[in-house]
């Protein structure tokens, strides 16, 4: 697929063309600017590619109706480097809004809202404030609230960025229990160490296009 | 849908933005409380015309000499015209009213106005002879064929002046819709900035609500129906205003007209008969308002 922005001339995706199965673990690198953002913009419907296709699942995501957009990301969860927590509800309350913005019957997200909790770790603090979480607690919150409708796919942009080196490290753990649910991760970011001792596939892409794709890569070959 | 969701952050919107939401509150009343006095004078009219449309009369006025001796319309004169004017056509009926009785009817009318009762005495009002007409739309003929006869002062068709009157009303009527318009359009503004600054405020919660797969209705309904709640209890502190202007400033200035008869009475459920309305058209104003907002100038 191709992408290229209406202020800019150069394709933010240069003909780019990858495939990732269910339930593979992929590291999506590249310096700013590559188009990395853009990837992941374009497999949530944020934006639509100029020429080509993209799928989700089952989801024609660029030719899909816009009513049915909403079922897409239903089954896509979303982590980002700054966490996106509602300062004014607390962590389960937080983790049940994702449930409860879809539609979601009361009983259930009274179950399965302690559950995900437990799997990220955060069992005990259901009723803090985000402010009165660690980094690394927050980014657990936002990833239970990424995970609490068991999406297909979960797409973390950056996850790490704003932790210490052993947090990051947690977090990783907490993402590869994820993955191992059968739940694909796909996981964009500059952190040399993690890619390098996760040794899972990368998809490199610089300019707009993919340079490399390894199976188990690291971060940077000879740099 | 979960209704308990959505009416919590409704809520939530409505305080948060509280300055706004009085704002947008205050002048949704204003308009719609000019609106309704405006719904309100056309209703009096209907009932004006109600009351007047069987009293409205082509009066003949005598001249003095007449109003003066003639107590029961036995002069030559009198009869002969109480006589042609019952022969006339459109005519219904024809009564004489002696000096006396005009003078009983003008206290009556003008019982709230002491000084002016003070200062008429019985010989500044003529006898006259009142005509009731099949059709009062057709008077000029008579006004014209009776004018200048004998023992004839004036000959005056009521319906004039009281068309003339309802025209006042008229432009009373309309110069209270103009301004309840540029109120409504002041509202209606008001209405779009507090839902942009509104989903402003709330864009990290819309932003989540939409990446989880919230749909549309989910995201924008809180909105919606902020605009639509601030519209009715706009619409409502209205009609609360038209209630109180009625009850503590047009009874007692309208008293004299009123008891009278000459006006007819605006009851409180006069009020009560127009606030659907007022309440309709502040919740299809503000949805609309909201719903366009929504659409044009918020991304959600």
């Amino acid at each position: 697929m191709t992408k290229v922005y209406k202020t800019s001339t150069r394709p933010a995706l240069d003909n780019v063309s990858v495939e990732m199965g269910k339930g593979e673990f992929v590291f999506l690198i590249g310096p700013s600017g590559s188009g990395k953002s853009t990837f992941l913009r374009l497999l949530l419907r944020e934006e639509v590619p100029s020429k080509g296709r993209v799928y989700v699942s089952n989801f024609d995501v660029a030719k899909m109706a816009r009513r049915r957009v909403p079922r897409l990301r239903q089954s896509i969860g979303c982590v980002f480097q700054d966490f996106r927590l509602l300062p004014t509800k607390t962590v389960a309350e937080n983790v049940a809004f994702a449930l409860e913005v879809i539609g979601k019957p009361r009983h259930t997200i009274q179950k399965v809202v302690p559950e995900v909790l437990q799997l990220v770790g955060l069992d005990g603090k259901a009723d803090r404030m985000p402010t009165e979480l660690s980094g690394g607690e927050q980014q657990r919150v936002a990833i239970a609230r990424a995970f609490v409708n068991r999406p297909l796919v979960l797409i973390a942009d950056e996850p790490t960025g704003n932790l210490d080196p052993d947090t990051s490290q947690d977090i990783m753990l907490l993402l590869e229990r994820i993955n191992r649910t059968g739940t694909t991760v796909l996981m964009a970011t500059h952190d040399h160490s993690i890619v390098d001792s996760m040794r899972r596939r990368v998809v490199e892409l610089d300019h707009g296009k993919v340079i490399r794709d390894d199976a188990r890569g690291v971060y940077g070959v000879g740099r | 849908m979960r209704a308990s969701f959505v009416f919590s952050e409704v809520i939530t919107g409505l305080r948060r933005n509280i300055t706004m939401t009085v704002a947008m509150i205050l002048t949704t009343a204003i308009s719609l409380g000019l609106l309704g006095g405006g719904l309100l004078i056309v209703r009096m009219i209907d009932k004006m015309q109600l009351i007047y449309s069987d009293k409205v009369q082509v009066m003949v006025s005598l001249t003095d000499d007449i109003s003066a001796n003639d107590k029961n319309c036995s002069t030559s004169i009198c009869a002969d015209l109480q006589r042609q004017l019952q022969g006339s056509s459109n005519v219904e009926t024809v009564t004489f009213q002696n000096r006396d009785q005009s003078f009983q009817r003008f206290q009556q009318l003008f019982q709230a106005e002491p000084e002016l009762l003070r200062l008429t005495r019985p010989e500044s009002l003529p006898a006259t002879l009142q005509v009731k007409l099949t059709d009062p739309s057709k008077a000029d003929a008579l006004v014209k064929a009776f004018t200048g006869k004998p023992g004839v002062k004036t000959v005056d068709d009521q319906g004039v002046f009281l068309q003339r009157f309802f025209g006042i009303l008229d432009s009373v009527r309309y110069a209270t819709f103009l301004i309840a318009l540029v109120q409504a359009a002041a509202a209606v503004l008001l209405i779009s900035n507090t839902i942009q600054v509104s989903a402003f405020t709330r864009r990290v919660e819309v932003g989540i609500m939409r990446l989880v797969g919230a749909t549309r209705w989910y995201t924008q309904l809180p909105f919606l129906i902020e605009a639509v709640v601030a519209g009715i209890i706009g619409s409502i502190l209205g009609i609360v205003g038209l209630g109180a202007a009625k009850v503590f400033f047009l009874d007692s200035a309208l008293s004299g007209p009123i008891a009278s008869g000459v006006l007819p009475r605006l009851d409180l459920l006069d009020v009560v008969a127009i606030s659907p309305i007022l309440v309709g058209v502040a919740a299809v104003i503000s949805a609309i308002t909201g719903y366009v907002t929504l659409r044009l100038y918020v991304r959600l």
